[in-house]
């Protein structure tokens, strides 16, 4: 997920507040409840933080919303709720500006992002194609998710790698000059 | 002193916070506040290492700093990393180490070269030797024979197409003949490294403004005859002029970095491997307008972008040259980075301060304009980052120097990003006037595959479809304009033959169809309607009258939407329409696609002569449709197959027919 490293980058200065680490083993089941439970209050903590941060900062809506996509992987209501409250705003405005822009999510996604270009270069050099064999592939619609939380695959309108084209981005790895045929292999690659 | 950046001895007094007013002469030319032969030969060996990059202005050879024998360049671009590039720079630092020559070699993480076709790409100083497709089992050779035995490896070596090896950079037909300003650093110098920039003269264009009074700054811009290359073209002294001279107090220079034109990346690579060059660009731009604080609105999708953007603002802020009383000049100046959130519209000046301010990024009416009532309705000047990489060039080497390039009213140069069915895609810098088939030909090598030429798409979603017969056109703001299409943001895709024209509008009109941010009618509904009729066209149901209701449609869309965006929506669909018609009638009369694309109209099935029974087709088949008994003939069931044309390019036998 490429948000993920800038919004990393943009943290860094707060160490305290972020590791940095997107952990989405609290999707998969995979850990038991009292881990869980200490997971969620690990984030509660990061948010908080985070809010008190943005509190009197002009502009913070969308930096806010980054921040805590990165804390949860999506936008979970409660915390889109406490948003509006920090920066007294009405939630019909958080939500417009979220539902606004193609980065934030209001589900759960898969632990690792699959974004295809489409854009013109990779449109010329076959990046539908690409697109059509992963699809099958991993048997989600554009946006979806797979059911084991394993990938989420996107169509996005250009990487910027068109030299390389055409191009697909798993979470902050670009893989060019691809042909349907390598896909497998590279999928293979992230558990 | 182990960089150029470091105090020299003890007598330098230079602190950001107490700054020295020559700090940047003293770390380029030597101490200037006291005289010391040793502290001068430290400063200038530091500059001649990363000076001696430049090929034609220094011979290398006298250069070579004493305890560095080899610099090796090794392109850490966007590019370069997907093609696999990090396991080459691991690889080099375990070789170099293994041979004890880590006091010989230099191994420097550049940003890109811009040949990205050819990365991961090593170049080998002295001699500048371009190695490309390098893996981490070429590392070895390139140690063991270059280094070590003095040959160079030749299967590394970029080749012509008659198979002739090219092994010095400036050679490759590819750079020969660009003429590179704006990304004259870009794969020369360590982007993580402030003092390689100045080593390279940076920031001396913004010391010069410094002496300068602001007025005359903007009148060297204004003279050099610089124009937006975000794509609009509009003059950048003149919009600063506007800025300057707008009443309040409290000024903004806001950077547009939110690259989203599909088929564009120079701003990506300005920003990956010359950051430095866009915040003095900043610099003086908001010396020359009397702004405190400048944003650099990234998009997203761009994290390493981001990350040495910061990384040079952090550095230019240890050193001073970013804070207040900068270089004791009473200029205080800020730098943030804002991360988009990806909307395409979000490019659009006025949609990008409504998003800076945490809005939805929508455009509103101008005027005002920005120059006016722009960042929290404070004057605001909003420049393209190539814009800005231009500035420090233009104040350091004059105004007249600059005006010297170009055609007309095109001054300059600028950089396109070359892509497509070309063979050389990469970046591409040019005097502004140089033709289109220049550009495609002579640098980009011609069409891949030795195919036949059809098309070239300028500028993006803004921009429009040119015809081989336009290919003499030079590429200028207004030339283009003429044509109908647009410099736009620098994009050119290159098509050949096997690209539908019909299929191309409709790709454009659906980018801007779900990239229409919706506020006005226009454009939500206009371009809706517009993908509707190209869909149903591609689809073979197409109707005489759609061809007019198009054209109907793109004018009324063209002279009421809001914005760019939807002001210029309809150009890929007019120009199609103006010299490719053919393309539109033959699927709406024939239901036939000419270039064999648009799938509806296709059908594939297997020439039960030629087939020879290799199985190849049937294991391509991505929906398995594709049956038979291996060594007879195979058949395509037509009611499962996707039209995919897999099958039609791995046979080796001819044997599959698409009509």
């Amino acid at each position: 997920m490429a948000e993920c490293r800038c919004r990393r980058a943009d943290q860094q200065k707060d160490q305290t507040v972020h590791t940095g680490q997107t952990d989405h083993t609290v999707y998969t089941g995979q850990t038991g409840q009292t881990d869980r439970t200490k997971r969620e209050t690990e984030k509660d903590r990061r948010l908080a933080a985070l809010l008190e941060k943005y509190r009197e900062e002009r502009g913070a809506l969308i930096p806010l919303l980054q921040g805590v996509q990165e804390i949860y992987g999506y936008l979970p209501g409660p915390a889109m709720e406490r948003i509006a409250r920090t920066l007294r705003l009405p939630a019909a405005q958080v939500y417009g500006v979220a539902t606004f822009y193609a980065q934030f999510h209001f589900a759960p996604r898969g632990r690792h992002v699959i974004r295809v270009c489409l854009g013109t270069a990779c449109h010329v050099r076959g990046g539908a194609r690409i697109f059509e064999a992963l699809r099958r592939q991993l048997g989600v619609e554009d946006g979806g998710t797979t059911a084991d939380l394993r990938y989420t695959l996107e169509s996005v309108a250009c990487i910027g790698a068109c030299g390389l084209a055409p191009v697909i981005m798993i979470d902050d790895d670009t893989h060019g000059r691809l042909t349907p045929e390598s896909l497998p292999g590279i999928l293979a690659r992230y558990e | 002193m182990k960089s150029l950046m470091d105090p020299c001895c003890q007598r330098c007094a230079h602190r950001p916070e107490t700054p020295c007013r020559e700090y940047l002469r003293c770390r380029t030319e030597g101490p200037l506040c006291h005289d010391d032969e040793q502290c001068r030969k430290a400063r200038l060996e530091r500059i001649e290492a990363v000076e001696g990059a430049t090929p034609a202005q220094r011979p290398m050879q006298n250069l070579i700093h004493e305890s560095r024998r080899w610099r090796l360049l090794l392109c850490a671009g966007t590019g370069c990393i997907a093609s696999g590039g990090a396991p080459v720079v691991a690889a080099l630092r375990e070789v170099v180490e293994e041979r004890g020559m880590s006091n010989q070699v230099a191994i420097v993480l550049t940003g890109c070269h811009g040949f990205c076709e050819q990365g991961p790409i090593v170049v080998v100083e002295p001699g500048n030797t371009f190695y490309r497709r390098v893996s981490a089992a070429d590392v070895r050779d390139i140690v063991d024979t270059h280094l070590i035995g003095g040959q160079k490896v030749d299967r590394l070596l970029y080749r012509l197409p008659g198979g002739e090896a090219v092994a010095s950079y400036p050679e490759i037909p590819f750079y020969a003949r660009q003429h590179r300003i704006v990304l004259a650093n870009c794969g020369h110098i360590n982007p993580e490294d402030l003092g390689e920039y100045l080593a390279r003269q940076g920031y001396r264009g913004f010391l010069k403004a410094l002496a300068m009074e602001r007025a005359a700054v903007i009148a060297e811009v204004k003279r050099s005859g610089l124009r937006g290359r975000g794509g609009a073209g509009f003059l950048t002294g003149q919009k600063w002029e506007f800025t300057a001279d707008a009443p309040g107090e409290e000024k903004y220079i806001v950077c547009n970095a939110d690259e989203g034109d599909p088929g564009a990346f120079m701003d990506r690579s300005v920003l990956e491997g010359d950051p430095h060059a866009v915040l003095e660009g900043m610099l003086v731009a908001g010396y020359a307008i009397g702004a405190r604080e400048g944003y650099i609105y990234v998009r997203a999708e761009y994290p390493l972008a981001i990350r040495r953007l910061r990384t040079a603002i952090a550095q230019a802020e240890a050193c001073g040259l970013l804070g207040e009383n900068i270089l004791a000049s009473g200029f205080s100046f800020r730098v943030y980075v804002k991360a988009g959130a990806g909307a395409f519209v979000c490019g659009e000046e006025t949609a990008l301060l409504t998003s800076i301010e945490g809005n939805r990024g929508m455009p509103r009416v101008r005027p005002p304009y920005p120059a006016v009532k722009g960042l929290w309705s404070k004057p605001t000047n909003i420049n393209n980052v190539e814009t800005l990489a231009n500035i420090p060039h233009i104040l350091r080497r004059g105004a007249d120097w600059y005006a010297a390039m170009g055609v007309g009213r095109s001054k300059g140069s600028k950089v396109f990003a070359l892509t497509g069915k070309v063979n050389n895609t990469g970046l591409v810098e040019v005097p502004m006037g140089l033709s289109l088939r220049e550009i495609i030909f002579a640098i980009g090598g011609g069409i891949q595959g030795g195919k036949a030429f059809k098309a070239v798409q300028i500028g993006g979603p803004s921009g429009g479809c040119l015809p081989e017969s336009l290919l003499d056109t030079p590429v200028d703001y207004e030339s283009l304009l003429e044509a109908g299409a647009m410099v736009g943001s620098g994009g050119l895709v290159v098509m050949d033959e096997s690209t539908c024209m019909v299929d191309i509008a409709r790709y454009f009109l659906n980018f801007t169809q779900q990239e229409s941010c919706g506020k006005c009618a226009p454009c939500r509904e206009g371009t809706k309607r517009m993908l509707e009729i190209v869909t149903r066209i591609t689809e073979g149901e197409g109707r005489l009258e759609d061809l007019e209701a198009l054209e109907k449609l793109a004018a009324v869309i063209k002279d009421t939407s809001l914005c760019g965006l939807g002001q210029s929506a309809p150009n890929p669909v007019l120009t199609t329409l103006r010299y490719f018609r053919d393309e539109y009638e033959a699927h709406i009369h024939d239901q036939r696609c000419p270039a064999g694309r648009c799938a509806a109209l296709l059908t594939y099935r297997i020439d039960a002569d030629k087939c020879r029974g290799c199985t190849l087709c049937a294991r391509r088949c991505p929906v398995g449709c594709i049956t038979g008994k291996p060594r007879e003939a195979y058949a395509i069931d037509e009611t499962r197959c996707i039209k995919c044309g897999a099958c039609l390019e791995c046979c080796k036998f001819g044997a599959v027919i698409r009509r």
